[in-house]
Order: structure tokens, then sequence, then C-alpha cells
């Protein structure tokens, strides 16, 4: 967890709310239908003393968990996205006034243990800022959760994996290039992901700040939800996503 | 039916059933379907029938009432040319025609027919009066056969799965038996009055014909409405079936090895990881259950993903494999993913403590890429005795005799990785 803290030691400057490590803190809820999940996910994130992360409610639907995030306003939603009732993406749709918001936006870090392309691809569009699947470690889940409370994106290697597969499948350049293809240096990055490596790590393997490396890793998520639809959808239908 | 009332009640062999013959047959399979019930050689009882049409059309009239109540089956005398029509066995008991020709036998058969009609004309003594009326029944006689052959051949349609072969030819036939039965029953109203009345009666015929479309209709639209939703539901069911079937026999025999092995956290981890796998396979993957996979994978991204399931059975280290594009094997790619594979094995042997490892694929243009990378205690190939061979041959030697390159590094936050690239044969740009 040292390693985490070192990273964000902005989080503690700005919050300054007691306890947690480093003086950090952030207010969680979870969404999942799995009962059993929520509790280990809980168990293992949830001593607020030592993680700083403060779980402040469940949902286990889609209904449940639009109340309860427009109740409690958390910082961040831990989403699933299998939900009964129109899953992960309905969820987003429901509350895209709260996380637009401005001042204390609501921010989604989807967690499934499905990663399929459509599933993941999925989501991104709909507004999530990340993708982390369920076999994730306890410690790398919690600084995944800093992250997007700072507003970063955090991509598993295999979202990064789809991503590259994505925007190199269209050999063609589009006609506005600037916008849609990503940057090499963003590729580079998305790469090292890929391969499995650290934000932190590849701030040491290119030369550059995990500042940097988060701003690439944002830059992609823009590209990815917003300019690349053509693209996207092209290369979606020609694998039968949508 | 003398063999089935002879049965001895203890016979576990159900009562054979009378059917009429879909293979071989001339008009309605009535003859040898009979044959082969009776256990008597076609000819036989088609000589039997011709001859009770003799005796005032009585074989006519018996004929027509086995088509019309005796249901059509496959079988009968089974030894008319083999090599013609050849059944194999069904699994519910029925044997399915594998091949048809048309025979030259129903030819001959109908010309054998109009012959014996001919002589069976002559021979009668009818009035003038009667006489005018065998025109039109033989019409109708024929359009009624016509439409009941084609019944017979939808239903062997949906056993042969002939599909909708000849659907203009079904249509053609169809509305052939129609116009033939129309025109005899017309024939046979104009002889019966004057033709002044034609009109009137084809009017009230018409009105009868609408009143009992309006009346059954609405029933004879629910009915075949219910059939479809039976067949859907059915259908739905069996797929249900097959998946109940699935989790079954892979995810509940391995949820049952892990409580079995509990104790043991890399036994339960390899099993856990390799039903995933396999779960996952049989999910996503559009066809194919993930069980009976091509035993020899050709493109880049099998091959990877093969080789990284094997050495995570192997060795129960979990392998997490991320593949962007995909391309065709040829001799290099082939020494490339063994290479690769030599480089799993080390990583899950001597780098599987740290987590996971970690393997990466690309294929863009004509280069492949591929990482194979652990978090281990690291690795340093000037301190391994120049006498072990692992990573100088299985790796590095054959990326170069390949005409690829392979890095070895250490990765800053702990760790090994290799790095194998190589460019594609030619042929296969």
């Amino acid at each position: 967890m040292s390693d985490a803290t070192e990273a964000n030691g902005t989080g503690a400057a700005e919050s300054g709310l007691p306890g947690g490590a480093g003086g950090r803190h952030v207010r969680v809820v979870l969404v999942d239908d799995h009962r059993m999940f929520r509790a280990g996910v809980q168990a293992e994130i949830g001593r607020t003393a030592e993680t700083g992360v403060e779980v402040v409610g469940e949902a286990a639907d889609v209904d449940q968990a639009v109340a309860v995030i427009t109740a409690t306003r958390p910082e961040v939603v831990l989403l699933d996205v299998h939900l009964p009732g129109g899953g992960g993406v309905e969820v987003l749709r429901r509350c895209a006034a709260l996380t637009a918001d401005a001042e204390q936006p609501v921010r989604f870090l989807a967690l499934s243990v499905s990663d399929a392309a459509e599933d993941v691809i999925g989501v991104i569009r709909g507004g999530a800022r990340g993708y982390v699947t369920k076999t994730i470690t306890g410690a790398d889940l919690v600084d995944s959760i800093f992250r997007v409370q700072e507003g970063d994106a955090v991509f598993s290697p295999r979202l990064a994996g789809f991503v590259l597969d994505a925007f190199a499948s269209t050999d063609a350049p589009p006609v506005d290039e600037d916008l849609d293809r990503l940057t090499q240096r963003e590729r580079e990055v998305l790469r090292l992901i890929a391969r499995g490596y650290a934000y932190k790590e590849i701030a040491k393997q290119l030369f550059i700040s995990v500042k940097t490396v988060e701003s690439h890793v944002s830059a992609v998520l823009r590209k990815l939800q917003l300019s690349n639809r053509h693209e996207l959808t092209r290369w979606a239908t020609a694998r039968r996503l949508v | 039916m003398p063999e089935a009332a002879s049965l001895p009640l203890d016979d576990p062999r159900p009562p054979r059933k009378l059917y009429r013959s879909s293979d071989g047959r001339w008009l309605g399979g009535v003859a040898r379907g009979l044959a082969g019930h009776l256990g008597l050689p076609v000819v036989w009882v088609r000589l039997v029938f011709v001859g009770l049409f003799m005796a005032d059309g009585l074989g006519a009239l018996l004929y027509a009432a086995f088509w019309f109540f005796v249901p059509l089956g496959v079988g009968g005398v089974g030894d008319q040319k083999p090599s013609l029509v050849g059944t194999e066995s069904w699994p519910d008991g029925r044997r399915r025609l594998v091949a048809r020709k048309p025979d030259r036998g129903q030819i001959v058969a109908l010309l054998l027919m109009v012959i014996v009609s001919m002589v069976f004309v002559g021979s009668v003594d009818l009035d003038s009066a009667a006489k005018a009326y065998l025109v039109p029944a033989v019409l109708v006689a024929a359009g009624v056969a016509l439409v009941w052959r084609q019944a017979d051949n939808a239903r062997r349609a949906r056993w042969v799965e002939v599909g909708s072969r000849r659907r203009t030819l079904t249509l053609l036939r169809t509305a052939g038996g129609v116009l033939l039965v129309t025109a005899g029953v017309t024939v046979v109203f104009v002889l019966q009055g004057s033709a002044a009345h034609l009109g009137a009666v084809l009017q009230a015929a018409l009105a009868v014909l609408v009143g009992i479309t309006l009346l059954a209709g609405p029933y004879l639209v629910r009915m075949t409405q219910d059939l479809s939703e039976e067949r859907l539901m059915r259908i739905r069911a069996q797929e249900r079936a097959e998946v109940a079937a699935h989790v079954h026999d892979s995810v509940l025999h391995t949820l049952t090895l892990i409580q079995r092995n509990a104790d043991q956290a890399g036994e339960v981890r390899r099993l856990a990881r390799a039903q995933e796998r396999e779960l996952r396979a049989w999910l996503y993957k559009p066809e194919g259950t993930g069980k009976d996979e091509a035993d020899e994978p050709d493109t880049v991204a099998e091959a990877v993903r093969r080789n990284a399931a094997e050495v995570e059975d192997k060795h129960g280290v979990p392998i997490e494999v991320v593949i962007v594009g995909d391309c065709p094997l040829d001799e290099r790619t082939g020494a490339q993913m063994q290479a690769a594979r030599e480089a799993m094995v080390n990583a899950a042997k001597y780098g599987g403590e740290g987590g996971a490892v970690q393997v990466y694929a690309e294929v863009e243009g004509k280069t492949v890429f591929v990482s194979v990378r652990d978090r281990g205690p690291g690795f340093d190939l000037d301190a391994i005795p120049t006498d072990r061979m692992g990573v100088r041959e299985s790796i590095i030697g054959r990326m170069e005799r390949n005409g690829g390159t392979a890095r070895l590094r250490a990765v800053p936050g702990g760790g090994t990785e290799v790095e194998l690239e190589m460019e594609r044969a030619e042929k296969t740009s």
C-alpha cells in the first residue's frame, strides 16, 4: 500500500480527512448482484483505517443502485457489468447527470468477471472511468479506486488489448486523423498496460512521470468514447459485437 | 393381423404396425407396405390388387381406403435394389432414406394402370349415361391421388430433411390436383343438370365455402399458432437442457474436485483456472463447446492461447493472455510459438511465485511480437552456467535461426520479461 500512497501524494493534502493510509479517504458504493462477492470485496477493501476506503452503500440491481447512488453521492461506484434490470450500462445511463456534475462528480469503475469485448467497450462508452476484472488483488483494487477518484482512467491489460485491436485493425487513415488515431506514445503506453505493467513501471520504462502516463490513458478513454465513434462502430459490427 | 395376434403377451416387442412404404413405391406405397407387413413378395400383392380391380373396381376402392387410413412409414420389403435405395438407422428407431432415384417402375405402373382401366371399361357393360360419368370420376380420382401423394411427400421430407427443394413443383402439383378435381366435379354437375344451373350452383358452393372458412378460420389459426408456440418452447427446453448438461458435466465435477482438494491451494487454483477457461470458451465462442477443439492450431492467436492453457494446466501458475490481431501460422511464427512456450514454462517454473504470468502477443503488419513476463525474483543470463542450454538454445537460438530476435531483460518492478520478435514469411503477406 505504501507504494500507492507515494504515487498519490495529492490526495492527503486535499482531503485532509483523518484515518486512512496516508490520510486518503474515498467513499465507495458497491453494486453487484452476488451477495458473496460484495461481502468479499467489503472484507478486502472495507477496512477504512488501513485502506482509506469507506463503503457507504451496496446495491444488487439497477433500481437499487440508482437509488443508493443518488442518496449517498459516493465518489466512486464499483459497478458490476451484468446486473438484473439492464446491466451496468443502464446504471450509467440513469446516473449520467451525477457523472457530469462539476462540483462533486460520481465516478464509475467497472468491475466484472467478464472480459468479453462487448461488455468492456459497452461500459467504457457508457461513461465508466475504468475497467478491471474480478481477479484483481485487493491492493490493486484500492489503488484503482483512488486513481478513478482523481479522475484518471484505469485499464486492465485485457482492455488495453481490446483498444489496441480496435485502433489497429483499421489500416486506412480516417478523415480527421489528428482526432481519431491514437498517438504513438498512447499506443506505447497501452502496449505496456496490455503486457501487465503497472502505471509506475510504465513511467520508469518510458522515462516519463506517472501523471503523464495517466494523462495518456485518459486521452485514450476520451478518444474511445467520443471521437472514434465511426471507427469503433465499424470495428464492433465487423466482429458482430453490436 | 395374424402376426400381431399371435404374439405372446410377455413379449417385450411392441406389435408390428402396418405402415405404407415410402421407398420404392409406385403410387401410394400401399402394396409395398402390405407386402412388408405380411412377408409376401410385392408382386403378389400388386397382382391381387389388380385382380380385385377387375372385380367391379373393388381393388381401387380398397387401395384408396388403405391409402387414406394407413400412415406413411419407412419399411416394407427391403429386398428390392439395395443399391438404389439405402437406409440407415435413425436414433428413434426409424430408418432414414439416404438416396433415392426416380425409378422407371412408376412410369410402368402408370401405363399398366391405363391399360387395366381400358380393359375394365371395355369389359364392364354400362349404358351410355353411366359411361358419361366415368370420365369426370377418373378426373377426380387422379386429382385426389396427386394431392394425397403430395401430402405424403411433405411428411417424408420432415424425416429425410430434403429441405425446400423443388418448391415450385410442389405448388404445381397441388394446383394440378385441385384443378383436376374441380374439373371432374364441374363436369358431373354439367352432366346432371343443364349448364344453365351451373352459375347458381357455383355461387351456392362458394357461399358455403366462405361460410365454413369464417366459422372454422379462427380455430385453425389459433391451432397453428399453438403448434408453433409449443415447438418454440420445446426448442428452448432443449437448449436449457444442453446448458444444464454442460454445467453438470464440467462445472459441478470441478467443484467437487475443489471441495475434495480444499487444503491444496495450488491444485484448487489450477482446477479453477482450467474450468474458468473451458467455461469461457463455451460461453463466448459462437460455435463449438470448447471441449473438442481442433487438433492443431493454425493461427498465431490460437497457438498462443493453446500454449498458455497447457502450461497453465501443467504448472498450476495462472497465465494471463492478451492478444492483439491475428494471422495464420507459418514456419517462422511456428518456431516463435515454440520459443514462446519455452519462455512461458520458464516463467511459470521460476517466476510463478510472484503472481500471474503475463503473455502479450501482437500482430502488426508483418511483425509478430510476443512478450512473456513474470514477477519472480529476476534472472541473469550471464550467471547461468554455459552448459545449461534451455534459454540460450530453446529461446534465443531458435529465434535467431529463424531470422527473429529474442531479448531478455529485468523489469523495473522485479521479474523478467522475454520479448520475441519475428517477421512473418513472405508468402502470407
